[in-house]
């Protein structure tokens, strides 16, 4: 569920060995990002989710929870375009349902670990000394406990607490990564003379935090953000498919597809459509997430000689 | 005629891309065996690009058009498989940054085995290794069994370019390409290197191609130079010639406009305007013909080809070449010199008339080693006991190499929180003693402008954000900041305009401009200046030096400039301190130093910077120093510079017993400040004339 | 090198022991052994309730970290990792489970990471050619799918390909097929078979991600000067790359084996609770539902070690390949 890409844990690697991060140009970018045509893919495609989970449900006839009695684990058709289930509930709008349950924990989850993960690595990073030396010990702990367990621990506080202690703790288990390497982008940008010349001028440190280094790991954050969102995703679909995330009668992707996988061969419609969507949405996060990074940094993978 | 070693014939690369960039536009020369030829250029000029074509290895998306011939045969088009063949026996090449054209994983001793049995497969192990310790030998690299084994990352720069240069040889070739091969190191090093290079090619009796920036290395060591703009090569001639009458306004442009040791200090510099073109939005006609201030309408309407100038031999590509050459339009009413500018205000009014003061200034960084527990191991004395002074309205220049501590020294100065040991005073007030409030007031004093413009000026801000910061620290309200930072882009010779546009978008020249009025806003009476003309091109250079002195005139300032280039020095302090290894070893008035210098490492320094005179060049005796420097983190008894002193060498043993155990304190002997007991017989080493 | 390594490995024991104690303290607070003992008919003896949570070291009376305290202790002394809410000695259950997931785990990672590595340096080196666009864009597609949802879909394909040939080819509920007979060969086929599928979905899970890193590792080092040495030495361009760049590009690996270790050991975890295995995963999800902090604890701790191990492996790779860190 790490937001690391390849380019990003070099950053964090650097710093250990007399890191100097690579030079992240700015100008442009989105100009850049939008001339490669995984971009745009990515872009459509998580646009037309999102529209889709708002107005899907006004489409198609069925909600999610009534029944129809005349079709009980019946295949796609005209009526029900996803099938519906043992009970005769209709897959399409469970589908929905489910996906903006995981959209929501996607969009807050994600972007909330990458909030925390730029303040805390800033500050570690351009402060340095005893805070940076416990921070990062912090870190490496948080390391070494797979969030996926810390989390199936804290699922009987979910059940207590709903899903939005989820969100919670998605967010607090996902920064890790992202802060080692914000720290030692801002290690090395502290370093460059335009912060020194602002030093020797007498501003003071939180300013120079704010003005200067904060704007130049700004890209990195956006690409973090990104591809948490579908990260976060994943590990959401992930616990609540062993019932460790959302309860019952909350529904997400994951749930459905839970209760699919048992009957996955036999009447596969349960699962198939909720993991298609499910694949889908993560995707194109990753895709606009990928051409990002390749604008940010152009020595990255696609922009060789 | 005999064939030559090397052909070039109109040579075309392009790269492809949005636009494409046709970096050589059509450029022929040769190379005769044995020659030594230098390409001289500044950025963009195309000769790198030109001799990394020569050797095949461009990138792929590369076309390259045109015929280069080596021994006859045709090496465009050449299939990667039978080039193969030739790099590395026939052809070699020497790259400018040796820590990054060095293999990290693999040693040394593999990296030179590797080119003796690619091209001889029935080589043996114990064989090849016998010819790398040979060639170590050969290139001064000592302790050669231990050195075979190690890493390149545990060699200092100057070793590591003598490894490479001992791979270029290995298999004796033809035709040895260095492209900057001493850019990146420091100037005693760099005299070193280029000694070493003279004398590989006697070894193996191969022709040179020696790419370079600097005037003073072509002038020292070529037979004939090429000089290259824009991505053709606009004059061509034996160095003599070139450098005692230039024909092409670039070239004289150039050569007036560098700082040279041999000329008399008080000139002002001829600055060149404008700034190289670039590739993709190259002018109608003759790409030089917007800075040229002989150029004339005609120049505007074709690009003049080479036009030979009385004889095969002398080549220029100027249509006014002929009035050059024969004397209708001499090079000094081309570009003539500015006046010199009077001072208008009156520097900082000091007690003791001294803007910056230190005393026996100290900073030690502590060594740790130990993995599991650090321990202190020893310490870094990278200022070791350093006094000096910057008078007020004068400039004070501090040179030395890299690891010398001028840059720490610099750093100290700036924090405005005093030494650890020792005494630091600005304005007369000693920042040891400051509070909060009185730092940052003081702060409104002294200023600070950095080597590398790119690197200094926050790409994400506008360029009126950057220059209005260090007045956001003092409160100065909005419409005020704007009205100052018009002004003073003003000052620096830019639009006013400018102001809203990034940094990106302008030149080097211009960016230093930039971070140049960003310490002017605030109306300091200090500037620190780290290195500020080093990162930029040469016919660029004079121009920001003038525009330094006109300003230190103009606004009464005071400077403290830190520099490695010694012609820069010469020309704009008027005290001068040598630095090594963390201690000032010579200080004095610019003029004393500079002609008569009485330690042995400014005499050495000053002996082993290039001039850009082939006659002064050629009947130079060179002071060269024995290997490298040592690490800071030892301690050296008596004189630290004694393990590579040549004085040190020269006299009897009971003078040496001195240098060993006595460490020398500054004294005055002979007009300067001298941290050497046998200053009185410096003139053991200065056998030859010294620099003037 | 020594030196380095040492401190690396002390740092991860500490880190482990921590995390560890860490885990106990998460698990006391939100698991609740006692529960099982509540809302009985006829409701148990307050004592006897007492006794038996004092017996696995639960007592929620006795302050946490006192709890603690005498765990660590009990650990130290006699080894032993407390009483499960069966009644059985956690380490037995534990020794029990664990070879089966590490035989999962071991196979899947270094397999995966082999492909991985070879996928990526290939797409790197024919950059933008066909292996390099599919590649790219099917691990594209498979870090994006959920380990599960990979597990199913093998499941799905098992099953219609059993049913194409009639007969039951691939088999994968569990580790192997209960009483079966037969002398060893059969056994070893009847594993084999249970065992292709969840390998197939780790591998494929984790050799995704590691050729995507080392494809762009790769790359930085394409472009690097020294590779230029090589070719103008008298290499062509593909020995050069590969011997000169290769090396080189396997460095930054080695950290990202370390830091990606704890994915690998989840998508190791649900591969083995999709397909039923006996192993750790399983234990886990049953100490939850059983409400046992000593198992639950006792699985932190095995993860821990395990990851130590990685961390500490991978730094011995590390200085293997680069010799600037063996100052």
């Amino acid at each position: 569920m790490a937001v690391m890409g390849p380019e990003t844990v070099d950053v964090a690697i650097e710093d250990d060995h007399l890191g100097s991060g690579g030079t992240v140009v700015h100008h442009g970018v989105v100009r850049r990002t939008l001339s490669a045509p995984q971009a745009w893919i990515g872009v459509i495609v998580i646009a037309l989710v999102v529209v889709w989970a708002v107005v899907g449900p006004w489409l198609a006839k069925w909600d999610a929870t009534t029944t129809d009695v005349f079709s009980f684990g019946v295949g796609p058709s005209r009526d029900h375009w996803f099938g519906t289930n043992d009970i005769g509930q209709d897959i399409y709008a469970q589908t929905l349902v489910g996906l903006r349950k995981s959209l929501v924990i996607g969009f807050i989850a994600g972007p909330g670990a990458t909030l925390i993960a730029g303040v805390v690595g800033a500050v570690s990073g351009y402060v340095g000394g005893v805070w940076d030396k416990v921070i990062v010990w912090f870190i490496d702990l948080m390391l070494v406990l797979p969030a996926f367990y810390i989390l199936v621990l804290l699922s009987p506080v979910f059940k207590k607490l709903s899903w939005v202690a989820m969100v919670v703790a998605l967010a607090i288990l996902s920064w890790m990564v992202m802060a080692r390497v914000v720290r030692g982008q801002t290690m090395s940008i502290k370093e460059r003379d335009f912060v020194k010349a602002a030093r020797f001028m007498g501003v003071p440190g939180w300013t120079i935090i704010r003005r200067h280094i904060l704007p130049n790991v700004a890209s990195l954050l956006i690409i973090d953000a990104t591809l948490g969102v579908g990260a976060t995703i994943l590990t959401e679909s992930t616990l609540s498919y062993f019932g460790f995330g959302v309860q019952a009668p909350d529904v997400s992707l994951g749930t459905l597809l839970a209760t699919g996988s048992a009957s996955a061969v036999t009447r596969p419609w349960l699962f198939v459509f909720p993991a298609a969507i499910l694949v889908v949405t993560v995707l194109a996060t990753s895709l606009v997430g990928d051409a990002l990074r390749d604008a940010v940094d152009p020595t990255s993978g696609a922009n060789r000689a | 005629m005999p064939e030559p070693l090397l052909r070039v014939d109109d040579l075309n690369v392009t790269f492809a891309g949005n636009p494409p960039v046709h970096a050589v536009r059509g450029v022929s020369y040769e190379v005769r065996e044995k020659e030594f030829l230098g390409l001289v250029g500044e950025s963009g000029s195309g000769k790198s690009v030109s001799s990394t074509a020569i050797m095949g290895l461009l990138p792929s998306s590369a076309k390259v058009s045109g015929s280069i011939t080596f021994e006859g045969r045709e090496l465009v088009g050449l299939g990667d498989r039978d080039f193969s063949r030739l790099r590395g026996q026939g052809l070699s090449m020497i790259f400018q940054d040796p820590l990054s054209a060095l293999t990290p994983v693999y040693s040394i001793g593999d990296q030179i085995t590797e080119v003796l049995h690619l091209h001889d497969k029935a080589l043996s192990k114990q064989a090849a290794r016998a010819r790398a310790a040979e060639l170590l030998t050969l290139v001064g690299i000592p302790n050669v069994q231990r050195n075979l084994n190690a890493f390149p990352h545990e060699f200092s720069g100057g070793m590591r370019q003598r490894a490479m240069i001992a791979i270029a040889i290995a298999n004796n070739p033809r035709l040895i390409i260095a492209d900057e091969p001493t850019t990146a190191l420091d100037v005693t090093i760099q005299a070193q290197i280029l000694e070493l290079l003279q004398e590989a090619r006697e070894v193996t009796g191969a022709a040179v191609l020696l790419i370079t920036h600097d005037m003073g290395v072509v002038a020292g060591n070529a037979d004939r130079v090429a000089v290259m703009y824009a991505g053709r090569i606009v004059e061509q001639a034996p160095v003599r010639e070139l450098f005692a009458k230039p024909l092409m306004p670039y070239t004289i442009g150039l050569l007036r406009s560098m700082p040279s040791l041999s000329a008399p200090r008080s000139e002002r510099l001829v600055p060149l305007e404008g700034r190289p073109p670039l590739l993709t939005q190259l002018p109608q006609g003759c790409p030089f013909a917007p800075r040229c201030p002989a150029a004339i309408p005609e120049c505007r309407e074709a690009e003049p080809p080479l036009f030979e100038i009385g004889g095969p031999t002398r080549r220029a590509a100027c249509i006014r070449a002929d009035e050059i050459d024969d004397g209708r339009l001499p090079g000094p009413t081309i570009y003539p010199r500015p006046e010199t500018v009077e001072p208008e205000a009156a520097p900082l009014a000091t007690a003791t008339g001294n803007a910056i003061e230190l005393h026996d200034v100290h900073k030690v960084y502590p060594l740790y080693s130990g993995s599991v527990m650090r321990r202190r191991v020893g310490s870094v004395r990278a200022v070791d006991g350093v006094s000096f002074e910057v008078r007020t309205g004068q400039t004070l220049g501090l040179v030395g190499e890299s690891g010398c501590g001028k840059t720490t020294t610099i750093m100290e100065i700036l924090e405005l929180k005093g030494a650890s040991e020792g005494t630091i005073k600005v304005a007369d007030r000693d920042t040891a003693t400051l509070g909060k409030a009185e730092r940052r007031a003081l702060r409104e004093d002294i200023q600070v402008v950095f080597q590398d413009p790119m690197a200094s000026l926050d790409p994400r801000m506008t360029v009126g954000d950057i220059i209005a910061e260090p007045l956001t620290v003092h409160d100065v309200p909005e419409a005020e900041r704007r009205r100052r930072v018009s002004d003073v882009l003003d000052l620096v010779g830019l639009e006013r305009s400018y102001a809203q546009r990034y940094p990106h978008e302008f030149s080097g020249g211009q960016r230093q401009r930039i971070g140049i009025a960003r310490a002017l806003v605030v109306e300091p009476k200090v500037v620190v200046l780290d290195e500020p003309v080093s990162a930029l091109d040469v016919s660029v250079q004079a121009g920001v030096i003038n525009l330094l002195e006109d300003l230190k005139a103009r606004l009464g300032l005071s400077y403290l400039f830190v520099a490695h280039d010694l012609a820069v020095v010469r020309h704009i302090a008027d005290q001068v301190a040598v630095m090594y290894l963390g201690r000032i070893v010579e200080y004095g008035p610019s003029e004393a130093v500079f002609s008569d210098p009485r330690h042995p490492y400014t005499v050495a320094l000053l002996s082993a910077v290039p001039v850009p005179d082939p006659v002064v060049e050629a009947n130079r005796h060179r002071v060269l120093l024995d290997g490298d420097l040592p690490s800071p983190a030892d301690r050296i008894t008596g004189c630290s510079f004694r393990t590579r002193c040549p004085l040190y060498k020269l006299v009897p043993p009971e003078k040496q017993e001195m240098c060993r155990t006595q460490d020398p304190q500054r004294r005055p002997v002979a007009g300067t400040s001298v941290a050497c007991h046998h200053a009185e017989h410096i003139d053991l080493i200065t056998a030859g004339e010294p620099v003037a | 090198m020594i030196g380095f390594i040492a401190k690396r490995l002390v740092n991860y024991v500490i880190l482990a022991v921590i995390a560890t104690g860490l885990g106990y303290l998460i698990a006391s607070s939100t698991l609740h052994p006692i529960s099982k003992f509540l809302g009985r008919n006829p409701p148990v003896n307050q004592d006897a309730i007492d006794a038996a949570l004092d017996k696995m070291g639960v007592n929620p009376e006795v302050p946490v970290l006192v709890r603690l305290k005498d765990w660590a202790v009990n650990l130290v002394t006699h080894g032993s990792l407390g009483t499960s809410t069966g009644g059985r000695p956690v380490t037995e259950e534990i020794a029990a489970r664990a070879s089966t997931s590490l035989r999962l785990l071991l196979i899947g990672t270094l397999l995966g990471a082999l492909i991985g590595v070879l996928i990526g340096v290939t797409g790197a080196v024919r950059q933008y050619r066909a292996f390099d666009r599919v590649s790219t864009y099917g691990s594209f597609v498979i870090t994006a799918t959920p380990t599960f949802v990979i597990a199913v879909v093998l499941m799905i394909l098992a099953t219609n390909l059993n049913k194409l040939v009639g007969h039951q080819v691939i088999q994968f509920t569990g580790e192997y097929t209960a009483g079966l007979q037969g002398g060893f060969w059969s056994h070893l086929g009847d594993r084999a078979t249970h065992l292709l599928l969840p390998t197939i979905a780790l591998v494929l899970t984790s050799a995704a991600t590691y050729s995507r890193y080392q494809r762009s590792a790769m790359l930085d080092v394409l472009s690097a000067d020294y590779i230029r040495t090589a070719r103008s030495k008298g290499r062509t361009r593909g020995s050069a790359m590969i011997r000169h760049g290769v090396r080189v590009a396997l460095i930054p690996m080695s950290t990202f084996f370390a830091y990606s270790f704890g994915l690998m050991l989840t998508g190791a975890s649900v591969t083995e609770l999709v397909f039923s295995w006996h192993g750790m995963g399983e234990y886990l999800l049953s100490s939850i539902h059983n409400n046992d902090i000593n198992a639950a604890t006792g699985t932190i701790l095995f993860t821990a070690v395990l990851v130590l191990i990685a961390g500490t492996l991978a730094d011995v790779l590390y200085a293997a390949l680069d010799p600037r860190v063996r100052v």
